[in-house]
C-alpha cells in the first residue's frame, strides 16, 4: 500500500496529498461493483420468504439468470483477490518490500491499534483527546481482514456449491450443508458490515457526510491529512517526504465518476440493509 | 329396452289390480275410466296452453312421442297419478307432484339417502334438486343419448343449472360454492369438455348420480377415506401405488391424517402435474404435516428457490416419490440408503455415495443429527452477533461525538469534491 510518489516530484501549489495507487483504486471499484452484484442476487435465496425477494429474482430474469450474474461477479471478485494477494506476494519477495509486514504501512495488527482503538473509544466518550492516527487506522484494519476473511470463506464455500459433484470426490456431502449456512451468515454478515459499518466509517459519519471521494481519486486534501492523520504527516514531514505525495485535485470526471458510482453504491446498500432488517424485524 | 317392456308390464299390472278392486267392490259406482293420454294431450297439447296465472302447461305431443316414457307407452297418469280419478275439466291447479318411484322405486330411494332429498326435507330448501331437475320432465330420454341431460357430456351443464349459478348457490346456502366453474379449468373438465373424452370423469362419476352424499358421510364415494377408491376407479396404476404407500396404508387403517388424493390434487380444480404453479403449492400441503421437514428444507437451496418461485429444483416428491411414498427405512424408498445415489443422480449425474451424504433436511439446531453443522452455526451466530454489537457500539458512539465535533465547527474544511479543483 506505499503510495507511490506522482511522476515529476515537484508539484507546485499543491491541494492534496497522496494515498491511493490506480491499481488500488481500480480493484476496489470491481470489488464494489461485484459486491452489489453478489448480494443483490444471492440474497434474494437468503430471505426467499420475502416478497421483495421474489421480485429481485425476477428483476434478474428468474432464479437461473440471477445465478449466472451470482457466479460472474463471483469470477470477478476471486480476480480482484487474486491479483491483490499476488500484488502483496511480489512486493514482499520481488520488492522485498518488508514494510507491509510491520509498521505504519502494515495492514498487520500492531500493538498501537490496540491503544489507539481504547483511545479513540475513550475519545467518543469524552474521556481523552483523539488518538493521533497514522496512515492505517484500527478501523480500516478491521476492514480489510473482514473482507480478507469473507472472501475467503464465502468464495470457498461457494466453489464447493458451484461444483459440487467434483468437490464431493475430496469432501463428504454433509460439508455441502456447512458450506450453505457458511455461505449465507458471511454473506449477512459481510453485507450488513460494509453497507453499515463500512459506509458509516468512510462516508456517512459527520466528517466524511456524504462521502469521501479518497478511494476515487486517490488522494486527500491538505487539511484532511493534517487533523485525520497526524502521526503519518508528522512522520513524513520530518523525514521530508511530504512533497512526494503532494497532488493537485484529480481530474473533474473522476470525481463526478466517484460520486456517481459511490453514491449508486450507498444508496443501494443501504436499501438492501432495510429490505433485511425488514425481514429480520417482521 | 327391457326398462321399456318392464314399465309396460308394471302399468297392466296396475291396471289389471284397479280393475280387479272395482270388480270386488260392486256396490260402489263403477270407478271412471282414467283419462288417456289423448284427453291429456286436447289440452296440454295446445303451445298457448297456460294456468290462470299464465304459466305455460303445455306439453309438445311430439316431444313426449320421442320421450323414452312416450315411447313405451306410459300414460299421463302413470305419473301424475292423482288425476286417474278425474272426471271434471278442467281439473284443479294444485297437482301432487309426479310420481317417479312407482317405476323407479330404486332411484328414488337411493336419491331419498341423497343430499339433496335430505337438504329438502331438512331446511325445506326447496332450491335443492328434484327428479325432474336433472332429468327433465315430459322429454326424457335414456342417459346414453347425446341429447339427454343426464349424458356424461352433457352433465356438467346439468348440475351447473344449480352449482355454477350464483344465485342459486347463495339461496340454497351451498357450502362449497361454484365447483362447475373451478372444474371447467381443471384436467378433467378440459378432457370432458374440450377434448370430447367419453373417459373423462363428469360429476356423477366420483359423487354417484342418485345417491350423492355429503362428503361427511362414511357412505359417501367422497368421504375422506373413501376417495383413494374413487379415484383409483379410474387410475387404477396410481391407485395400486398409493394404497402400498405410507399415506395408503395409513389411510386403509381409517387414519383422518394421511393424505388422499385430494389433498394435494384438490377436488374440482384438479390440475397437471408438470405445471410449475402446483409442484410449488403442493410442497405447502405437505408440509402442513410435514412442518419441520419443510422448515429444514427451505434452508436449502431447493427450498430457497422454489420459495422464490421455480419448479426447476428438486421439491418433495422429486426425492420421495409422489404417490408410492414410504418411509426412509423401507428399502423400496427413493431415499433408502440403497437408492438415495440413484434419486440425486436424477439431477446430479455425477453423485456419488459421498455425494448423497448431504443431508436435504440438515437441521444446524439439532446436535445429534448435524453435530458439525451445530457447531459451525452457533460459531457464525457468535461472529456476527460479537462484530455488530461491537460495531454496532462503536458506530453509536462515534456518531454522537463527531455531531457533537461538527456542531461545534472544531473541523476545516473536509468535504473534497470537483469544486477544490478552482476553489481552494
Amino acid at each position: 500500500m506505499n503510495a507511490q510518489a506522482p511522476a515529476g516530484g515537484h508539484v507546485p501549489a499543491h491541494t492534496h496529498y497522496h494515498r491511493f495507487g490506480r491499481t488500488e483504486r481500480l480493484l476496489h471499484g470491481f470489488l464494489m461493483f461485484s459486491f452489489l452484484g453478489l448480494a443483490f442476487t444471492g440474497l434474494p435465496l437468503l430471505f426467499s420468504h420475502e416478497p421483495w425477494a421474489a421480485s429481485l429474482a425476477r428483476f434478474f430474469g428468474g432464479f437461473e439468470s440471477a445465478g449466472t450474474i451470482h457466479r460472474v461477479c463471483a469470477v470477478v471478485m476471486i480476480s480482484v483477490f487474486t491479483i491483490h494477494v499476488s500484488r502483496i506476494v511480489r512486493r514482499l519477495f520481488g520488492q522485498k518490500d518488508l514494510g507491509i509486514l510491520w509498521g505504519p504501512h502494515s495492514m498487520v495488527p500492531q500493538p498501537r491499534d490496540v491503544v489507539e482503538m481504547i483511545a479513540h473509544v475513550r475519545w467518543f466518550v469524552g474521556l481523552g483527546p483523539q488518538p493521533r492516527f497514522d496512515h492505517f487506522t484500527y478501523w480500516e484494519k478491521f476492514d480489510y481482514w473482514a473482507v480478507f476473511w469473507g472472501m475467503g470463506i464465502i468464495g470457498g464455500s461457494g466453489l464447493v456449491l458451484w461444483f459440487p459433484e467434483l468437490f464431493a470426490y475430496v469432501l463428504p456431502g454433509w460439508m455441502f450443508n456447512i458450506a450453505t449456512v457458511v455461505h449465507g451468515e458471511e454473506a449477512l454478515l459481510a453485507v450488513g458490515f460494509i453497507f453499515t459499518i463500512h459506509f458509516f466509517n468512510g462516508h456517512l459519519r459527520p466528517e466524511k457526510f456524504p462521502m469521501d471521494s479518497v478511494i476515487f481519486t486517490g488522494r486527500v486534501t491538505v487539511a484532511e491529512m493534517e487533523e485525520e492523520r497526524p502521526e503519518e504527516f508528522e512522520r513524513l514531514r520530518r523525514a521530508g517526504r511530504l512533497d512526494e505525495l503532494a497532488s493537485a485535485a484529480a481530474p473533474r470526471w473522476v470525481y463526478r465518476l466517484g460520486r456517481t458510482a459511490g453514491g449508486t453504491a450507498v444508496v443501494l446498500g443501504l436499501l438492501m440493509v432495510a429490505l433485511i432488517l425488514f425481514a429480520v424485524l417482521k | 329396452m327391457t326398462r321399456v317392456l318392464l314399465t309396460c308390464c308394471r302399468v297392466l299390472l296396475a291396471l289389471a289390480a284397479t280393475a280387479s278392486i272395482a270388480g270386488a267392490a260392486p256396490q260402489k259406482a263403477a270407478a271412471p275410466k282414467p283419462p288417456a293420454n289423448d284427453d291429456c294431450l286436447a289440452c296440454h297439447g295446445d303451445a298457448g296452453a297456460v294456468r290462470a296465472d299464465g304459466r305455460p302447461v303445455a306439453v309438445a305431443p311430439e316431444t313426449f312421442a320421442a320421450s323414452i316414457h312416450g315411447m313405451g307407452g306410459v300414460a299421463c297418469v302413470d305419473c301424475h297419478a292423482d288425476l286417474a280419478t278425474l272426471t271434471e275439466y278442467p281439473h284443479a291447479e294444485k297437482l301432487q307432484p309426479a310420481q317417479c318411484s312407482t317405476c323407479h322405486d330404486k332411484a328414488v330411494a337411493a336419491y331419498d339417502t341423497g343430499v339433496h332429498a335430505q337438504a329438502r326435507r331438512a331446511g325445506g330448501n326447496l332450491v335443492a334438486a328434484t327428479c325432474a331437475d336433472c332429468h327433465g320432465s315430459h322429454d326424457i330420454v335414456p342417459s346414453s343419448e347425446p341429447a339427454s341431460r343426464t349424458h356424461h357430456a352433457r352433465l356438467l351443464d346439468t348440475c351447473g343449472r344449480c352449482h355454477g349459478n350464483e344465485e342459486v348457490i347463495k339461496r340454497g346456502k351451498i357450502a362449497i360454492g361454484n365447483v362447475v366453474d373451478l372444474f371447467r379449468d381443471s384436467i378433467h373438465g378440459k378432457a370432458l369438455i374440450k377434448s370430447g373424452l367419453s373417459v373423462a370423469p363428469a360429476c356423477n362419476d366420483c359423487h354417484g348420480s342418485h345417491d350423492i352424499r355429503r362428503k361427511t358421510d362414511p357412505q359417501s364415494k367422497i368421504f375422506r377415506n373413501t376417495i383413494p377408491g374413487t379415484c383409483s376407479g379410474c387410475h387404477e396404476g396410481i391407485g395400486r401405488d398409493y394404497w402400498e404407500s405410507v399415506h395408503g396404508t395409513q389411510v386403509a387403517k381409517g387414519s383422518p391424517l394421511a393424505p388422499v388424493c385430494t389433498n394435494c390434487h384438490t377436488a374440482h380444480e384438479i390440475r397437471r402435474s408438470d405445471v410449475e404453479g402446483w409442484q410449488l403449492e403442493v410442497i405447502k400441503e405437505c408440509g402442513t404435516c410435514h412442518e419441520h421437514s419443510l422448515e429444514t428444507y427451505r434452508d436449502t437451496f431447493h427450498g430457497q428457490v422454489t420459495a422464490l418461485g421455480y419448479a426447476r429444483v428438486a421439491s418433495c416428491a422429486d426425492c420421495h416419490g409422489a404417490h408410492d411414498v414410504y418411509p426412509k427405512s423401507d428399502p423400496r424408498s427413493t431415499v433408502s440408503d440403497a437408492k438415495r445415489v440413484a434419486t440425486c443422480q436424477q439431477c446430479h449425474e455425477g453423485a456419488t455415495p459421498s455425494f448423497a451424504q448431504f443431508d436435504p433436511h440438515a437441521d444446524p439446531e439439532n446436535r445429534e443429527r448435524n453435530p458439525m453443522l451445530f457447531y459451525t452455526a452457533q460459531f457464525m451466530k457468535m461472529l456476527l452477533l460479537g462484530v455488530f454489537s461491537f460495531f454496532g457500539l462503536h458506530t453509536a458512539l462515534w456518531l454522537g461525538r463527531g455531531m457533537q465535533q461538527k456542531t461545534a465547527g472544531r473541523w476545516r474544511r473536509r468535504r473534497d469534491d470537483d469544486s477544490t479543483e478552482d476553489g481552494e
